[in-house]
């Protein structure tokens, strides 16, 4: 539905996106994740063809957002960052204005309109002045404007900034439901959200693609990714790490912890170890032993995010913790 | 129709923006009080309303100018400052409209509820008509004329609403440029210009003035020069109030 080529925007000399190439398919969540400043909501505008790209091109549905934006742009619900709604009109008034915008008319228009409504909460507040909302209900008043025409794509720029925990869960909820029949991308800097919400992620530092995969093979590219921790009792710490040293397939092992006679420890595979090869090593290795706790850790998203984002200040420990520029980005000319 | 559609949808919105903010009542009420003093009050070098001993709106008309040189930028300012403020400018111009059918929305948003606080000047007309036997069409082409003038100014105050985020700066910017329009037929602008411009450009310049213009539609004259005047400054204060929109995006 959504496809980026070669997106470029330039302010004055500062290349704030550079050369994004991506595309959205129906049914898929995009996660757009990325430090401040690196260019999502530079991005996003020009998407939704707010902005024109200084170069490349976006396509929407088919439709060449620089050539023909007015189709392009009636399939595109947009929440912009920081949700501005216009603050002199009720909620009502404001998701009336929209549907008729988008083509509503009649019944057509009241049914919808009675549709965002229901979908995000917002019975109690449907004639309040959006001045005086608080900051949630603004939020998902804005929201309900970008899906009122149930659009087929969806661009959210940080759709729960400044929502409370259980507005989170909601609108994680809802962006998940309409992620089945829709093409969404939205951005985040939450990462607990990109496992709730995303079928696939893209990590963007300074205007470039850095990663691009389903939020379980961006979490392998961590340094923990396959490792095995575990907590055993009735041994001395020195014991046990000699004995995990000699495992072959072992790169690195550490004793994390020791109390109350529980000793923690980790163990982190050579590359191209095969699954499940290391944890039968380090489970044959702690035969004798009282096991309390053996785990095989996933790998953690936040890590690979500040590995790739920030390289300069996260030790290279290993290869896969390293910056990966190329991965799924394209290079600039 | 698409197009009127959404054009109409917009002009309603910010119609409906004006009577929600205390803006339009205040500026009703200033409007009208105005126009009651200074016809009534002081009038024009023959005299008020009463001295003139005629049944004409003279006195009304004359001031008009003048009153629109402070009333129409404030109710112009927010157009587009305000929209940019807020951020819900990113939300028009990703709506499937063009930005044409935007400008065009909210002026002719702002036009009609200018064309309302004429309206409401009505007792006027009624008075004049209960004192003597004036001519109606006289009248008549006095409030279109005013009425063009009105867009003419309105339209600048798109143009520097549209160059800020700052209702204020956008005010203050659009009085001046008006006050040039106001003031470009005066003698004294011209005799500063002819100082070291060519006598065409004096000419032109001249030929800017709103109150030569306006003066035509005061006499009953519907000149189709002054039509064309009023609505051509419309039509390029709305064109640049546009590059300047894409401007900022770019």
């Amino acid at each position: 539905m959504i496809q980026a080529d070669g997106l470029t925007k330039l302010f004055g000399n500062k290349r704030a996106v550079d050369g994004i190439s991506f595309s959205v398919a129906r049914g898929e969540v995009l996660g757009f994740l990325g430090p401040n400043g690196a260019g999502k909501s530079t991005t996003m505008r020009m998407i939704t063809g707010f902005l024109p790209p200084s170069a490349g091109r976006v396509t929407v549905g088919g439709f060449d957002l620089a050539e023909k934006p007015i189709p392009a742009k009636r399939l595109i619900g947009y929440l912009p960052e920081n949700a501005p709604a216009y603050t002199d009109m009720t909620v009502l008034g404001f998701l009336n204005f929209s549907a008729e915008i988008r083509g509503l008319r009649g019944a057509a228009r009241t049914a919808a309109v009675n549709r965002v409504v229901e979908m995000c909460f917002l019975e109690s507040v449907r004639h309040q002045s959006i001045e005086t909302l608080s900051k949630g209900y603004r939020h998902r008043t804005c929201f309900a404007q970008s899906i009122i025409h149930d659009p087929d794509v969806l661009v959210l720029d940080e759709p729960t900034d400044g929502l409370d925990p259980n507005q989170k869960h909601e609108v994680r909820g809802l962006i998940r439901h309409m992620g089945a029949t829709k093409a969404i991308i939205f951005s985040t800097h939450i990462l607990e959200e990109v496992d709730a919400v995303c079928t696939r992620a893209i990590i963007i530092d300074r205007g470039k693609i850095v990663a691009n995969g389903t939020p379980s093979v961006l979490r392998q590219k961590s340094d923990m990714a396959g490792a095995v921790t575990l907590r055993v009792s009735g041994v001395a710490a020195t014991a046990v790490s000699a004995r995990l040293h000699q495992i072959p397939q072992a790169r690195r092992v550490a004793v994390l912890e020791e109390i109350n006679g529980v000793v923690a420890a980790c163990v982190q595979p050579k590359p191209n170890v095969a699954d499940g090869e290391l944890p039968r090593a380090v489970g044959e290795a702690a035969q004798g032993w009282r096991i309390q706790q053996l785990q095989v850790e996933e790998g953690r998203l936040d890590e690979v995010f500040r590995s790739l984002t920030m390289p300069d200040t996260v030790s290279r420990k290993a290869e896969g913790g390293g910056r990966k520029p190329e991965a799924g980005g394209q290079k600039s000319e | 129709m698409n197009a009127i559609a959404n054009i109409k949808a917009i002009t309603k919105r910010e119609l409906s923006a004006y009577f929600a903010s205390p803006l339009a009542y205040v500026f009703i009420v200033i409007f009208l009080l105005l126009c009651g003093f200074f016809t009534f009050m002081v009038g024009t070098r023959m005299g008020t309303f009463f001295q003139h001993g005629q049944a004409a709106l003279d006195t009304f008309f004359i001031w008009h100018p003048w009153f629109y040189l402070f009333l129409v930028p404030a109710v112009g300012m927010r157009l587009w400052a305000d929209e940019r403020r807020v951020g819900t400018l990113e939300l028009l111009l990703t709506m499937p409209i063009t930005s044409w059918q935007a400008i065009a929305g909210k002026f002719l948003a702002s036009w009609l509820f200018l064309a309302l606080a004429l309206v409401l000047t009505f007792p006027l007309v009624l008075t004049v008509n209960y004192l003597g036997h004036p001519e109606n069409g006289v009248i008549f082409c006095g409030y279109v004329g005013s009425w063009l003038m009105a867009g003419a100014y309105l339209a600048v105050s798109c143009i520097t609403s549209a160059m800020t985020r700052s209702q204020v700066v956008s005010f203050i910017v659009s009085v001046v440029l008006c006050l040039f329009l106001l003031l470009a037929g005066f003698s004294p602008v011209i005799q500063f210009l002819s100082g070291w411009a060519s006598p065409v450009v004096v000419q032109a310049v001249a030929a800017c003035s709103v109150i030569t213009h306006f003066e035509n539609f005061q006499k009953g004259v519907l000149d189709s020069r002054d039509v064309i005047f009023f609505l051509s400054l419309i039509v390029f204060s709305l064109f640049t109030t546009a590059v300047i929109l894409r401007g900022h995006r770019k």
